[in-house]
């Protein structure tokens, strides 16, 4: 069993009193919160040995450098990369997502070549694609959505055909907290040959990944989804694909060599990393990797499907709130409508409770048109929440319901 | 506490919305979207020399932004541009914080201040007007 009161302890923002009451943090699919362990780490960094990374030769560089690139291997070790030659830093799952677009797409796809989304997909994980479909006349084609929020796979299949050249699809929906079958999906494109991008924004906090049993080809998420800072985030890519894909960026570590004639690339992972990066953020991630490996996988994913059954059981006991998404095998979020009273309104009056949901359209505006719904409300779960937060915004929602009676 | 905000006028505004639909033919017309949340709102206006002849709308959103609209056509509704124009600035300088005594149903936004990630809300109705009066880019964004 996770011991709640001392994994609450290590975040003191759950102290907080807001509006008078106390917090009940519920937005943790937007982001979570950051353990002490991993406050004081970037703080350390500032303090301690605060430097520029990899070109510098004293002492305070070589530190720095140090922990940047120990971050590499522990974020290797957590994901089971093959090398930590596989491990990209960057700004977080969106500029992960539009680094395979912008590189891989752009010089391996072709006018008529097919990239398979899913219906339920984060802007991130549309927009970009829609963007090279304006540029080299790509087609987007859309897995869609059954009823209960879990993906069509029949559909699915039917969708690959000899023209499918990319597949790129959420591991875990942000709005639904379905989890997408993400094995069979790479077991499929593997067999066809076709690489898969795997956005494991919502599960990497949540469920053990694993890219090597996967066999995904890419994989991107976001280090402040998983009790790190905001602004770093990690693209794992397979070396055969990283190599073959040109920068995007250019300019300070991407490069081995530059003369005004000709410029000589730096290998994968550093080509991808132009620039100074975000140094402090990069080593908060490793003491986030520190902090979600000090529990136990199991112990996480039986607490966070306790509190999801709990929440569901609750909620649905409220006259006219509907929840959207009732796929078999959830994680992490629990989304809800109520009548016809707008989540905007919803999330203002709870808020005044000391509860913090999210409301609105999720960045997943299709989705949304898909359940003919301009926006839900959303309860979103981490390793901190207790069945009291639950029945705090369980009441929050009766106050809802009062206001607009 | 949140019943400042959601008071019994913004609701029955919200349940039944005034002056709500389109106008043929209109002289003005523009459409508002808040991104953030997917609000959207459409105003249409009759201009006639410099009074203000009729105002509609049509959208769908959250209580405060519909609300916010219904009360706005029934201020503005029948008015000199000249006067409009005033209770325009006034509520935009409200919504900011400035400390106004708004006559009628307005008042009903004196607090939108102290909710700011409701103020896009409560003025995305005034701002895609403004657009309309302006005639400039006939469509607009809170963001």
């Amino acid at each position: 069993m996770l011991d709640i009161a001392k994994i609450r302890a290590d975040f003191p923002i759950l102290e907080r009193q807001v509006h008078k009451k106390n917090l009940a943090y519920l937005d943790n699919g937007a982001t979570t919160l950051k353990p002490n362990q991993v406050v004081e780490t970037i703080d350390k960094h500032y303090k301690e040995e605060c430097s520029n990374i990899h070109r510098g030769i004293h002492w305070l560089s070589e530190r720095a450098t140090e922990s940047y690139e120990g971050t590499r291997e522990k974020v290797k070790n957590l994901i089971n990369a093959e090398s930590t030659d596989n491990i990209v830093f960057n700004s977080g799952t969106t500029a992960g997502i539009n680094l395979v677009v912008q590189s891989y797409g752009r010089s391996q796809l072709n006018a008529g070549d097919e990239v398979i989304i899913s219906a339920m997909e984060h802007h991130s994980n549309i927009v970009p694609w829609q963007m090279l479909r304006d540029e080299k006349g790509i087609v987007i084609k859309v897995v869609p959505v059954l009823e209960d929020g879990s993906l069509d796979m029949a559909a699915f299949y039917a969708l690959i055909s000899e023209k499918t050249k990319f597949i790129s699809i959420m591991y875990v929906s942000n709005v639904l907290g379905t989890v997408n079958p993400m094995q069979e999906i790479c077991d499929k494109a593997n067999e066809l040959n076709i690489p898969v991008l795997v956005d494991a924004a919502q599960a990497i906090a949540h469920m053990p990944v694993d890219v090597q049993k996967l066999n995904c080809t890419f994989m991107v998420f976001s280090a402040h989804k998983m009790y790190g800072p905001t602004g770093v985030g990690v693209l794992y890519g397979k070396a055969e694909y990283l190599e073959k894909m040109p920068p995007v960026n250019g300019g300070g570590d991407m490069i081995l060599s530059v003369s005004f004639d000709k410029t000589v690339y730096n290998v994968a992972p550093y080509k991808f990393e132009a620039g100074t990066p975000n140094i402090a953020g990069v080593i908060g991630l490793g003491a986030a990797v520190d902090y979600l490996l000090t529990f136990d996988w199991q112990q996480v994913e039986d607490r966070e499907a306790e509190l999801i059954a709990y929440a569901h059981e609750k909620l649905e006991q409220i006259p006219g709130l509907k929840i959207i998404g009732t796929a078999k095998i959830k994680s992490g979020a629990v989304s809800f409508t109520m009548k016809d009273i707008h989540p905007h309104d919803i999330g203002t009056i709870v808020d005044r409770s000391g509860v913090a949901i999210r409301t609105g359209h999720h960045c997943a505006q299709p989705l949304m048109e898909f359940y003919g719904i301009v926006a839900t409300a959303r309860a979103s779960f981490a390793i901190y929440n207790t069945k009291e937060e639950v029945d705090q915004l369980v009441k929050a929602l009766e106050k809802v319901q009062e206001i607009f009676a | 506490m949140s019943n400042q905000l959601y008071q019994q006028t913004v609701l029955k505004h919200n349940r039944d919305p005034r002056n709500f639909g389109e106008i043929d033919d209109c002289s003005h017309h523009a459409e508002g979207f808040n991104p953030l949340c997917g609000d959207e709102v459409k105003v249409f206006l009759q201009v006639e020399g410099d009074e203000l002849k009729d105002l509609k709308f049509t959208g769908k959103g959250c209580a405060v932004s519909q609300a916010s609209a219904s009360i706005m056509t029934e201020a503005l509704k029948g008015k000199k541009l000249s006067e409009v124009q005033v209770q325009y600035e006034d509520f935009i300088k409200m919504a900011s914080g400035e400390k106004l005594n708004p006559s009628g149903e307005i008042a009903a936004f004196a607090g939108i201040s102290q909710f700011p990630s409701r103020v896009k809300c409560a003025v995305l109705a005034w701002k895609t007007f403004n657009a309309a009066i302006a005639g400039a880019d006939n469509t607009i964004s809170t963001e």
